[in-house]
């Protein structure tokens, strides 16, 4: 009785109409979803129209050029500044950290995957998350208080041993190892979780009967490793380095807490000078007047699109994966 | 170059389940052996104790004598990776290596072996993708990747990738499971040809395949689930199609179980 009065037209008038019934449910999730989209955009816009506007302002009076200037004098008059020395810190210190870092996080990986038994890979796998969840500044106070003083050795051997290539001479070899290098060893630490963790997941994902063709033929673990896993593996290393790479360009409390900056633009890699992008923000957004923070917003800005630039890029690789992934799965 | 395999007392584990247990046989070189019975009974497990490919799943291990002529594969100080060069093995689902254009996936295991001279790779290549029957259908695109064949072309590419390195067993896990009836016919005929020059051991799901490719089949089974599989007989091929001496097979064969 009760399931007649519910229903009141016939089954076959009810599933035609159907199709134009909305049901209050749907109609409340789409629109939350479809919000949360739209609202995403809104802020993303809203963040470039800012930066955009804010640094068209800063770099349409700077009395520099902004691109090869090395001081940064936004608050002198006329302002002279300009992201040279900057840019260079930055992608040096990121080149650096992943000369260190992408082989060894691709070592631990292949360790957890391939080599080690499993009482030790699950620890280990935890460690590596660990390093990933120390906060930046932890790393900066380390760096500055332990890293620091012990590198000098380092920097001594290198500059009598290497200093030969121009990179690793130090003016003063027993001076404070406060130096891009420095950061650099910093950094490659701090992007080594996220690509060993990356690195790791693709390892696993080899499938198994690509690594038996290998050892059927004969190869050992080694061989097989190169045979059937690196090369299945390689774009999936090559958009893991680049998320680490991302996460060492915008790095910040880390660098300006190692750092001795100063507006010189040094191949020389061991010499206590440089800079990078935030990490001069964070040095000069506390004394810069309105005009210096748009200055320093437009340093931002250059950031900003560098990292896109190589995000774009880890993505287009990933892509491009997938493609080839599918021909033989 | 074919040798005879002894098999005594045979025995492999996953951790602490018995897969297979205590099966001996012997295979005459320049011979097709299948092994067929119903699915779980360890026909493949015992193919991969062949060329002690059962050990590389974790907690694989084996108990029991394997003679390649007269040499035991695991006997102290023998190093699996030399008996896998020894004893090739084509797999169920064609694997060819994807990153590899064709003529790199045949030449895969040679280099392994340490040959580097250009020329000698050429003519090896060419003489296991004719031995394979493929050669004609790839030898203009040896430089395109082995995953953009066909199945059927995969897998006779494993085929010629495996005998490239001058195996002296070919172990075959169901190499036409995953193709059409066209493709296994060109696989069927191909196992014909290389019989000439190999020691076959197929696993194969297809009795009909049994009985057109093998000169011995062997027949396994298992009591019950969970229980290991055993060798219930191995005799020639004619003879297990016609007139088997254990009731079992006869079930098996007539499809009366399995």
């Amino acid at each position: 009785m009760a399931i007649t009065t519910q229903n009141p037209t016939p089954p076959t008038a009810a599933k035609h109409a159907g199709a134009n019934v909305t049901r209050p449910g749907d109609k409340i999730f789409s629109g939350l979803s479809r919000g949360s989209g739209i609202l995403l955009l809104v802020v993303m816009a809203s963040i470039a129209i800012f930066l955009t506007i804010r640094a068209i302002n800063a770099i349409s009076k700077d009395h520099g050029n902004f691109l090869t200037t090395f001081e940064w004098n936004a608050n002198a008059n006329p302002p002279v500044f300009g992201i040279a020395v900057l840019a260079y810190g930055t992608i040096v210190s990121s080149i650096i950290a992943m000369a260190i870092a992408v082989p060894i996080a691709v070592g631990i990986a292949l360790f957890i995957s391939h080599y080690a038994p499993r009482r030790l890979a699950s620890p280990l796998s935890y460690i590596v998350d660990l390093l990933a969840a120390v906060p930046s500044i932890i790393y900066g106070l380390w760096g500055a208080l332990f890293l620091v003083p012990h590198l000098t050795g380092l920097n001594m051997w290198l500059d009598e041993y290497l200093g030969w290539t121009v990179v690793f001479e130090k003016e003063d070899p027993q001076g404070a190892a406060r130096s891009i290098f420095t950061v650099g060893i910093l950094l490659a630490i701090m992007i080594l979780p996220i690509i060993t963790n990356v690195s790791r997941e693709v390892f696993r994902q080899v499938p198994r009967m690509h690594e038996e063709a290998a050892l059927a033929l004969g190869a050992t673990r080694w061989e097989t490793i190169r045979m059937s896993v690196l090369p299945f593996a390689r774009s999936g290393i090559i958009s893991a380095s680049m998320l680490g790479l991302g996460r060492a360009l915008g790095e910040t409390m880390a660098v300006a807490t190692v750092l001795s900056a100063a507006p010189i633009l040094s191949v020389h890699v061991l010499d206590p000078v440089g800079g990078t992008f935030s990490q001069n923000i964070v040095a000069k957004f506390g004394e810069a007047n309105e005009f210096g923070r748009d200055a320093l917003i437009a340093s931002g800005l250059v950031l900003f699109v560098i990292t896109l630039l190589v995000n774009g890029a880890a993505r287009a690789i990933i892509a491009k994966r997938k493609e080839y992934s599918g021909a033989n799965a | 170059m074919a040798k005879r395999i002894d098999v005594s007392g045979l025995s492999a584990y996953y951790g602490g389940f018995r897969a297979i247990d205590d099966i001996s046989m012997n295979i005459e070189p320049r011979t097709v052996t299948a092994f067929i019975g119903p699915s779980g009974c360890g026909k493949s497990t015992f193919l991969r104790t062949l060329n002690r490919m059962h050990e590389v799943t974790p907690g694989g291990r084996v108990e029991g004598k394997v003679l390649l002529d007269d040499e035991n594969l695991y006997g102290p100080g023998v190093d699996p990776v030399s008996v896998r060069r020894t004893v090739g093995m084509v797999f169920q689902r064609p694997n060819p290596f994807p990153t590899m254009s064709v003529y790199d996936n045949v030449a895969a295991g040679l280099k392994l072996n340490g040959v580097k001279k250009k020329s000698d790779l050429d003519t090896i290549v060419e003489k296991s993708l004719r031995g394979a029957n493929l050669w004609n259908e790839v030898k203009d695109r040896l430089n395109k990747p082995g995953s953009g064949l066909s199945g059927g072309q995969q897998q006779r590419l494993c085929i010629a990738r495996a005998i490239a390195v001058e195996p002296q067993v070919l172990l075959m896990d169901e190499p036409c499971s995953a193709l059409d009836p066209i493709s296994t016919l060109a696989i069927e005929d191909l196992i014909g040809e290389l019989k000439e020059r190999f020691t076959i051991v197929i696993v194969t799901h297809n009795m009909q395949q049994a009985a057109r490719v093998s000169d011995r089949t062997a027949f396994f089974n298992l009591s019950a689930v969970g229980q290991p599989g055993k060798l219930i007989e191995i005799d020639d091929t004619e003879r297990i199609f016609s007139n088997p001496s254990v009731q079992a097979t006869e079930d098996y064969i007539s499809g009366r179980f399995g």
